[in-house]
């Protein structure tokens, strides 16, 4: 049996304060902190890094391999080691952060945009349009994203030639990593615009003539995003990861820009001949930032969706 | 009633609607239907529809969910296009209309009230930007100072402080909503309002306050109204004409007094009788059994005869038509043969 | 002695932003086989009062104060296992939403032959035969081929007649009905009121019938409870309520309800909304919306007292002190 249902609303309009439920979990406060602090690192790596660890100038390769700090033979200009080229590991980290944040936000916004408009049209639409663009969201979901983000690099990599390839390195990496994660997108947006169309401010607004894209756009658009930047911020961290992945297997940006996931694939080969830091710290830094920009993304959805509480 | 007299209440006409009907597709898809051997399932949500409303008066329309009246309410201002019939305001015909200018000064003269004022706004905008929609829409008012100085002429008319122009719905209780709705019903200054449902989702006391804005405003504006509603109570009070539906069809339509006063088709006296009685003379209610049936299957003939007393044979095959009775028009066979006495 | 003895109840609601009160100091008693309408908007706490007899109160709501008393038993302080038995046998409950009573992956008859089975001990061939006379009791045509559908099989209007069926079949003595009509079709409405007022006459089970429609508690509730803001703001018989109402908040109800018999040019109105729970004003919470009110008013919360007619009313205009000014009221 269920209870009342003007209690229910009642606990449910003093209960929507996203500040007040941020507030109320020691977690998730912590991951904002450790987010921002990483972010914000890592976007003003030039400012914030000891060293510019791709000036050629200021390179020594004496400096190679040398340990963290607390070592014995750390050396107190490299707090957590260098590499193989006498590159200090922290700064390498920030930088390589910064290119790996870039490629995860600007994927991440390409496949909203792609993903939204779709979703909306779908959702909008209805009938046949909707029927074709799912079935190819459908069909899209049965290739793994990895699969698709190679196949587009392979392609690219076939085409272009070498030189003009490593300059866009980084917009085909982009572009890989969005076209593979646009569906959640696209299938939120198109469920939330089904629910919404039918409203009777979506019925004014044509009772008044507007055009069906301006009715998206004005109307229906902006009472849709609110699961949309949930998925963006869970989509984050996974674009983070999949740019890593790839760089990683090689196909990602070129080595001259150096992004968190090629650190780790560098480092990897000298894991086993005693230089563990070159590879375990980008891992960590990794791993760190992918885990508090989930933990964000899992609060903001459950804190926005009242039912779960 | 005079001959000339009925002449000048044609001719003084704002909306006739003549045989409106409008058919649902609510089959299956069409895979799963040719495996299951499925049929196409239409539903007939409005049959054959006509009435006119004069210039100026309030026409109602009341029946039971599933009667077809919304349906009727969103044919008239263009949120769904008929299968079949036509809809005339102020002597054009709304169905042939062409997406032009011309067309969009006619529907700039049509505007809509909804009933649920917790949906009907679009909660992302401010206020203002709600109620100046329609004359930005329609290009009544180019100057964005003209729109403001408006917007809050408007605000203040249906009761609202200028100052709440810049507040979002949330802000606003079910009522004031309401007031919202109607300042952007009427912002682009429209002569006809079709209002379904406008008061159902308020309490009393809130529906009293906007039933006497709204009868200000028909007052003062001289508006044509189209009144939906499924409590006979409000419409008892809103009205000067009301119609009766049931099952997609009009079974009477009536001067609002003689409707009350001296019902005609069974499904009206049902009606009536349905109610419960406030003033308490402990008259006694003989509530009438059975429910709606689904309008995907509509009982052949007269499709109330299943829950009508006066059922018989010609009423099961054949559908009544709209005949005069008095000062009213009634479809139905018992009436028409005089064996309708209770 | 009442049946249901309700004492000082208070709901209270914690938010991050203070305590709201949803329920204030509301006491009323139901005699046994009588039917008590509580009437009011929405807002005023009617379906509170009603979740909190039965403690059925979505946390973080609860009881914050007060007493509640069947036939002679306190049962606002039962342990929680003990109450699950008072709520089905002893007092059955109807919701305005049939669909949350009922489960929609039980057959009709397992859930009631369950309910009897639980609260009355029957056998299983007891409980069915005794469910298929329910279903034929609240007038489920073809009740015994009907009995084994699952709830989705019946229209809205048979539906909430199964819910009465459910409500009523372990013979409790009150039933708590909350706006059992108002998600139906006018002519249902009346058949299910109807239904329901002759069951309960019936079986003597009491009734507190909560719904905003004040047409239905009209025809139906031998006594009435006119809500307002939390409160209580006039209780009588249902007769001297409806035609003479001593609460301006009653007398404005009533006459913003457009009459069916007559045709009037404007209703009246009472200006302005219920107060939200967040900003209860000091003083009679109807006090900026009533056109009688004066200083008391706006000071001292005034409790039910006495009228010149057996209805009392929470309001000072009948407060013996005040008197020149319910003179100029009774006129």
């Amino acid at each position: 049996m269920s209870a009342f249902a003007p209690a229910r609303r009642l606990t449910r309009i003093f209960d929507t304060d996203l500040w007040w439920s941020f507030t109320r979990s020691p977690t998730v406060v912590a991951s904002a902190v450790i987010a921002v602090a990483l972010i914000g690192s890592a976007a003003f790596a030039p400012w914030v890094a000891p060293h510019n660890p791709f000036d050629l100038a200021t390179l020594n390769l004496l400096d190679a391999f040398t340990p963290p700090i607390w070592l014995e033979g750390g050396d107190a200009r490299f707090l957590l080691g260098t590499d193989d080229q006498g590159r200090d590991v922290l700064s390498t980290i920030l930088y390589g952060a910064r290119i790996s944040l870039f490629v995860g936000f600007c994927s991440v916004l390409f496949a909203m945009t792609l993903g939204v408009s779709i979703g909306l049209v779908a959702g909008y639409a209805g009938g046949t349009v909707d029927a074709v663009l799912m079935r190819i969201a459908d069909i899209k979901l049965t290739f793994p994203a990895i699969l698709i983000a190679l196949l587009v690099d392979g392609i690219v990599r076939a085409v272009l030639p070498r030189e003009l390839h490593d300059r866009i390195a980084i917009w085909v990496l982009i572009f890989a990593i969005g076209i593979s994660n646009w569906v959640p997108f696209a299938r939120t947006v198109r469920g939330s615009t089904m629910v919404e169309k039918n409203k009777e401010y979506v019925m004014a607004a044509r009772v008044i003539g507007l055009s069906p894209a301006r009715i998206m756009w004005s109307h229906v658009l902006p009472n849709v995003l609110g699961p949309v930047l949930v998925i963006a911020t869970l989509q984050l961290g996974f674009a983070i990861l999949a740019e890593a992945t790839l760089s990683f297997l090689g196909v990602g940006v070129p080595p001259t820009q150096p992004s968190l996931g090629t650190l780790i694939r560098v480092g990897n080969d000298f894991l086993f001949s005693g230089e563990w830091w070159i590879t375990v710290f980008p891992g960590t830094a990794l791993a760190t930032m992918v885990l508090s920009v989930n933990l964000l993304g899992d609060w903001l959805r459950d804190a926005l969706n009242p039912k779960l509480r | 009633m005079p001959p000339d007299g009925a002449r000048s209440l044609v001719t003084e006409a704002l909306v006739e609607v003549e045989d409106l009907a409008r058919e649902f597709d609510i089959s299956r898809p069409w895979l799963f239907r040719v495996l299951n051997g499925e049929p196409r399932r239409i539903v007939h949500a409005v049959a054959g529809v006509s009435f006119t409303i004069p210039r100026g008066t309030t026409l109602s329309l009341v029946g039971e969910s599933g009667c077809g009246k919304t349906t009727v309410a969103r044919l008239v201002v263009g949120l769904y296009r008929p299968t079949r019939g036509r809809i005339r305001f102020d002597g054009v015909d709304l169905t042939a209309l062409a997406a032009n200018d011309a067309a969009r000064a006619i529907r700039r003269r049509i505007a809509m009230i909804f009933q649920d004022p917790y949906a009907s706004l679009n909660p992302r905008w401010r206020v203002r930007d709600i109620v100046a929609e329609p004359l930005r829409a329609f290009r009544v008012l180019e100057d964005e100072r003209a729109v403001a100085e408006r917007v809050a002429a408007l605000l203040g008319h249906v009761g609202l402080s200028p100052k709440d122009g810049e507040k979002f719905p949330h802000e606003f209780s079910g009522g004031q909503r309401q007031r919202i709705s109607i300042a952007r019903a009427l912002s682009a200054t429209p002569d006809f309002l079709v209002c379904d449902e406008p008061t159902s989702a308020l309490d009393v006391s809130v529906q009293a306050q906007i039933l006497n804005l709204m009868k200000d405003l028909q007052e003062e504006l001289s508006l044509t109204y189209l009144f939906i509603s499924h409590n006979l109570a409000v419409v008892r009070h809103m009205s000067d004409r009301i119609g009766v539906m049931y099952l997609g069809r009009m079974v009477e339509v009536a001067p609002t007094d003689a409707l009350f006063e001296a019902p005609r088709h069974p499904y009206t006296r049902m009606l009536l009788d349905a109610i419960p009685d406030l003033e308490m003379t402990g008259r006694r209610r003989s509530p009438v059994g059975g429910e709606v049936p689904s309008p995907i299957a509509p009982p052949p003939g007269c499709a109330f005869h299943p829950r009508c007393p006066f059922a018989n044979a010609r009423c099961r095959s054949e559908v009544p038509r709209l005949r005069a009775e008095g000062d009213a028009l009634v479809a139905c066979h018992a009436v028409e043969e005089g064996r309708d006495a209770a | 002695m009442p049946l249901l003895d309700v004492r000082n109840l208070r709901v209270e609601f914690p938010t991050r932003r203070g305590t709201l009160v949803a329920v204030d100091d509301v006491s009323f008693g139901i005699e046994p086989g009588e039917v008590l309408g509580v009437v009011g908007e929405s807002g005023a706490g009617k379906s509170i009062t009603g979740a909190a007899i039965i403690r059925l109160i979505e946390p973080p709501g609860r009881i914050a104060g007060g007493e509640v008393w069947l036939d002679g038993r306190r049962i606002d302080t039962l342990p929680p296992e003990r109450m699950r038995n008072v709520r089905g046998r002893e007092i059955g409950a109807i919701f305005q939403d049939p669909l949350t009573t009922l489960n929609p992956l039980y057959t009709i008859g397992r859930q009631l032959a369950e309910t009897m089975r639980v609260h009355l001990g029957l056998g299983a061939k007891e409980a069915r035969a005794r469910a298929i006379r329910w279903l034929e009791e609240v007038g489920i045509p073809a009740a015994a081929e009907r009995i084994d559908a699952y709830p989705h099989q019946f229209s809205g209007g048979m539906r909430q007649r199964v819910v009465i069926a459910l409500a009523l079949c372990a013979e409790p003595k009150l039933v708590i009905a909350d706006e059992p009509t108002t998600a139906l079709d006018v002519s249902i409405q009346a058949q299910v009121v109807a239904l329901l007022k002759r069951l309960c006459r019936d079986h003597g089970t009491a009734v507190m019938l909560i719904t905003h429609d004040m047409g239905v508690i009209a025809e139906t509730a031998d006594r009435v409870a006119v809500m307002y803001a939390g409160r209580i703001a006039e209780i009588g018989p249902v007769r001297e309520v409806v035609k003479r109402p001593r609460h301006p908040y009653t007398e404005g109800l009533m006459g913003s309800i457009p009459p069916l018999s007559r045709r009037v040019r404007r209703l009246a109105q009472i200006e302005g909304a219920m107060p939200r729970l967040t900003d209860i004003p000091r003083g009679c919470a109807f006090n900026p919306r009533c056109l009688r009110a004066f200083d008391r008013c706006r000071r001292d919360r005034p409790e039910l007292m006495a009228t010149d007619g057996p209805n009392r009313a929470a309001c000072w205009l009948h407060d013996p002190s005040s008197r020149d000014l319910a003179r100029g009221y009774a006129a």
